[in-house]
């Protein structure tokens, strides 16, 4: 590998300039918000940034200490869009409502807790150890929101929120990273049985039915979460983080194919039999008769006038009448920034986001492990994925669900398990782009040899 | 594995490119079309906190913009008398958007219509705060007033009094009604908090393109028989000398269901009816006989040259419900049960006023219209529409001669309670059975049947008979009073 010929550089020091421009930008914007208004530099504009700031830097320092090779440029990408989420939340706040600091509370919760991750982890091979453990917590996070009691019920038509305290809490998030490390443990230990057995039809090699069964397992968990939650979005973030995990392990495109098929077919029996979906593509197709309009369409509509009245470069941070869409600061931030920042903003915005898996992919390439190189590929994937169902979605490409745009959104689960998917991609370009570990994982661990990636060696595992 | 977290990688940068696509349609190629949807009420937020014209009435603002004590804009708008003129002004609201004449007049309200270009440029030299046109309607306060007090509170009910000669409207209301003021207030956590209120009035719709004289569809039972009427005379296989079969009960081949006449009137006292005797005392069998001829295509194009499902032209500002009309693929007795508007027939107050102003027209439909004058601030002139013919209904001669039956209604038939002493009145009722025992009830007519100077439509709905009867023919008769006394 090519990395391994040049001398591994940590390039903290890059990050830490990064990150006063990522700081800048939140802060920045933040500050253009309440520019116009009286709120402008009040004591809670500068509490709120300097809590930002310090947390961001605590997180650099942090990063010095455990994973001093880890990539230099994530952090400042997710520190910049988590400060201008937090921006327009404080933006969009009514007077009396205090969501923006919520969700700054929300931030430094999530910060703390990737924290957390990297500082205990120290490694993300451990984790393949809790392959099934992974598995069970993801059933029981999955099932949590349908269970009486813990419940929060039926909110905006989806079950997928339960009760803790006084708060409320979407377990479907965090069971977006426990089922991405299960796909990755069991891919990794099993990939060359799928990969070796198999039925070549035409140009595709099908496999056996019997190592079909964590692919039926997932598309259950999908129309599962689509039937008992009514969460579109979700499923098909599940089932998509499925399918690139095996089709990354086996590298057969037949994989792609049959999943695919598998959702199509799902999907569309699922848009006859469940009138919630048939709504939803309906609303999607006519969303501009007035009818549609008044019972379910207004959402999107506003929000495309809203990015309409934006154009090229927007009305201007706290300009714009973004409070005219329902669900602003949450479903439909995007519109939100597209008309106060314009195309010019919101592309910039996108592409952040465009850096910020390409480095995940980074770190699938370069690190060592079959079962790392999984599931960086698999949050990675997992992040590209939930920004287009959910950009589309405002945007009318594709029928809106009810996704969080990832660390813009206001929403504390949404924060908490984006941070914790930073915290685990940090990690594995840790060892992505540091010196190669030749020391064996203490005794316990699943550990593999370098290397990998031939599969002689992997046979001979199994 | 490395190629397969490549082709990865390619299928996400694929999706971005999506997207990017998508962001660069909304936001550029296709924001003018998304600016100009008639969902978009960006455009009349945008001038949310401007000084607004006033919509007048009989000299007297009943909108207007006041400078106001509030942070978030200079001025206030305001809704004097706002009861008795929501239906018409509908609201201007910061976070509901508007209805009514504020978003139909919305350019020349704001001050960017066409006409108003050089006052603004005007504005724009002098400094001065940007000022909308005012719109003077054509109501009568009056008339508009005595309207409204007569649909008793709690009562479902429309009104619509127009010159049939000029298509102006005197006076257009309905029950129940609200308080716009309550939506336009700046304070968003009082509008959210009023807006669940007003919702909860029984009977309510705030969005006047399904509620009101212009929005909503009522079956309009038997004053559609004037339809029949026409389409029977322009047929040509009936005159005003015709006998039509007159049974207490219509039977059709294969079915239990039989139509009856109206068993309250005197209509079983012939088993033959003349035209005059059929409309004088609503009798329903000789229309359906007349429908079942004729065939559901001439009473339906009838209809339609009535204005049924058609449309009523651009002076009217209001919006309007189009989904009214002749309901298409009937069988007999849905032919039968149609021509004397039960099942699907379908119209709006505004409609029915209509159809008879065209009736007391010499069967010329003119344009309904509601606005007499706009104004610049400067109170010159920009805009003053004329009347104009809408459509030709029916001829001259059918239309006296149905005027001369409907005359005969009110003189001696079951229209009887909106005769005025020294006036010769023109009318027909209708009751509409909704299957609950309770109707839709209806009267519409105008006067002096010889010249007529006012056209009276009124529907109060949800009423048993005698409610129904005391609540439409007597209170026409005192808002003819009203109007030709004066």
């Amino acid at each position: 590998m090519s990395q391994l010929s040049t001398i591994p550089k940590p390039r903290r020091n890059v990050e830490l300039l990064l990150l006063i421009l990522a700081l800048s930008v939140g802060i920045g914007a933040n500050m253009l918000v309440g520019v116009d208004q009286a709120k402008a530099f009040d004591s809670d504009f500068w509490f709120q940034s300097s809590l930002l700031a310090v947390a961001a830097v605590v997180f650099h320092v942090v990063l010095r200490i455990r994973a001093k090779y880890a990539d230099p440029v994530m952090l400042p990408l997710v520190v910049a869009l988590n400060g201008l989420g937090l921006a327009m939340i404080h933006r969009l706040d009514a007077p009396g409502e205090d969501t923006g600091n919520n969700q700054l509370r929300w931030t430094l919760i999530a910060m703390a807790v990737a924290i957390g991750v990297i500082w205990f982890l120290k490694d993300h091979r451990v984790l393949r150890r809790f392959t099934y453990i992974s598995l069970a917590v993801s059933a029981l996070l999955l099932i949590l929101p349908l269970v009486p009691g813990i419940s929060a019920g039926e909110i905006l038509g989806a079950r997928v929120w339960i009760r803790v305290g006084p708060m409320t809490f979407q377990p479907g998030e965090i069971a977006k990273i426990t089922l991405a490390i299960f796909f990755a443990g069991y891919l990794s230990s099993n990939r060359d049985l799928i990969l070796l057995a198999g039925r070549k039809i035409g140009p595709l090699q099908f496999p056996r039915f019997k190592d079909m069964g964590p692919m039926i397992t997932a598309w259950l968990v999908s129309i599962g979460v689509l039937i008992f939650q009514r969460d579109l979005g979700s499923s098909v973030l599940f089932f998509g983080l499925f399918i690139v995990m095996i089709y990354v392990a086996t590298s057969r495109i037949s994989w792609v194919v049959i999943g695919l098929g598998l959702i199509l077919g799902g999907g569309f029996v699922a848009a006859q039999v469940f009138s919630h979906v048939e709504v939803r593509i309906y609303g999607w197709l006519n969303a501009f008769s007035p009818d549609v309009y008044e019972t379910g369409s207004r959402q999107v509509i506003e929000g495309l006038f809203g990015m309409a009245n934006g154009g090229l470069v927007g009305t201007g941070l706290g300009q714009g009448r973004p409070d005219l869409v329902p669900f602003a600061n949450s479903d439909m931030i995007i519109a939100s920034l597209g008309e106060e920042l314009g195309l010019i903003g919101l592309f910039a915005v996108v592409l952040m986001y465009v850096l910020l898996f390409t480095r995940g992919f980074r770190a699938a390439l370069g690190t060592r492990d079959a079962f790392g190189k999984l599931l960086a590929c698999g949050l990675s994937f997992a992040i590209a994925l939930q920004c287009f169902v959910v950009i589309g979605g405002v945007t009318r490409l594709i029928p809106l669900t009810g996704l969080t745009t990832p660390f813009l959104a206001a929403g504390g689960s949404s924060l908490l398990a984006n941070w914790i998917i930073v915290g685990l991609l940090l990690l594995i370009s840790h060892t992505a782009r540091g010196p190669v570990d030749t020391t064996p994982l203490p005794p316990g661990g699943a550990a593999e040899p370098a290397g990998i990636d031939t599969p002689t060696e992997a046979v001979k595992q199994a | 594995m490395n190629q397969a977290i490549r082709n990865s990688w390619v299928a996400a940068i694929a999706m971005f490119a999506l997207i990017f696509g998508a962001i660069s349609f909304v936001q550029v190629v296709g924001a003018d079309d998304l600016k100009g949807n008639p969902l978009n009420q960006r455009a009349i937020l945008q001038n949310y906190c401007n000084d607004r014209g006033a919509i007048i009435v009989g000299g007297d603002p009943v909108a207007e913009s006041v400078e106001g004590t509030s942070e978030v804009c200079q001025f206030q708008r305001t809704y004097a008398q706002p009861a008795l003129y929501a239906g018409l002004t509908g609201y201007f609201s910061r976070n509901y958007g508007a209805t009514g004449l504020e978003v139909a007049m919305n350019d020349q309200l704001a001050g960017s219509s066409d006409q108003q270009f050089f006052d603004r440029i005007g504005q724009l030299f002098l400094g001065n705060q940007p000022k909308g046109a005012s719109a003077e309607l054509t109501i009568d306060p009056a008339i508009q007033k005595l309207a409204y007090d007569l649909i008793p509170d709690g009562q479902r009910g429309s009104i619509v009094v127009t010159n049939p000669k000029t298509g102006a409207i005197l006076a257009m209301v309905s029950k129940p009604s609200y308080d716009p003021n309550l939506i336009a207030t700046q304070d968003p956590n009082a509008e959210t908090t009023n807006i669940n209120e007003l919702v909860k009035i029984p009977g309510i719709n705030l969005n006047q393109n399904v509620s009101g004289p212009t929005g909503e569809l009522l079956a309009p039972g038997s004053v559609f028989k004037l339809v029949d009427t026409a389409a029977a005379l322009a047929s040509g296989k009936y005159n005003k000398d015709s006998v039509l079969p007159n049974p207490a009960e219509m039977p059709f081949p294969g079915i239990q269901y039989k139509l009856p006449n109206y068993a309250g009137g005197n209509c079983y006292t012939q088993d033959k009816a003349s035209f005059a005797f059929a409309l004088q005392q609503s009798c329903n069998t000789p229309f359906a006989s007349i429908a079942l001829d004729l065939g559901r295509d001439a009473i339906a194009e009838q209809a339609a040259k009535f204005g049924f499902g058609e449309d009523l032209g651009d002076q009217l500002k209001l919006a309007y419900a189009r989904g009214s009309g002749f309901p298409d693929d009937l069988d007999g007795p849905g032919l039968a049960q149609s021509a004397i508007g039960q099942k699907d027939v379908r119209a709006t107050p505004l409609q029915i006023a209509l159809m008879t102003s065209a009736i007391a027209n010499n069967g010329v439909q003119m344009s309904p219209s509601l606005v007499k004058t706009v104004r610049s601030p400067d109170l010159r002139v920009i805009d003053e529409p004329q009347p104009e013919a809408l459509r030709t209904s029916t001829t001259p001669e059918i239309a006296r001669q149905i005027t001369e039956w409907m005359t005969s209604a009110v003189s001696q038939g079951i229209a009887r309670g909106a005769a005025v002493p020294g006036v010769q009145v023109a009318g027909k009722t209708g009751t509409a059975e909704l299957g609950n025992g309770l109707n839709n009830s209806w009267f519409t007519g105008f006067a002096p049947a010889n010249n007529p100077e006012v056209s009276v439509t009124i529907v109060m709905e949800g009423v048993d008979i005698t409610t129904g009867a005391q609540l439409t023919s007597p209170n026409a008769k005192k808002i003819f009073e009203a109007v030709l006394n004066k």
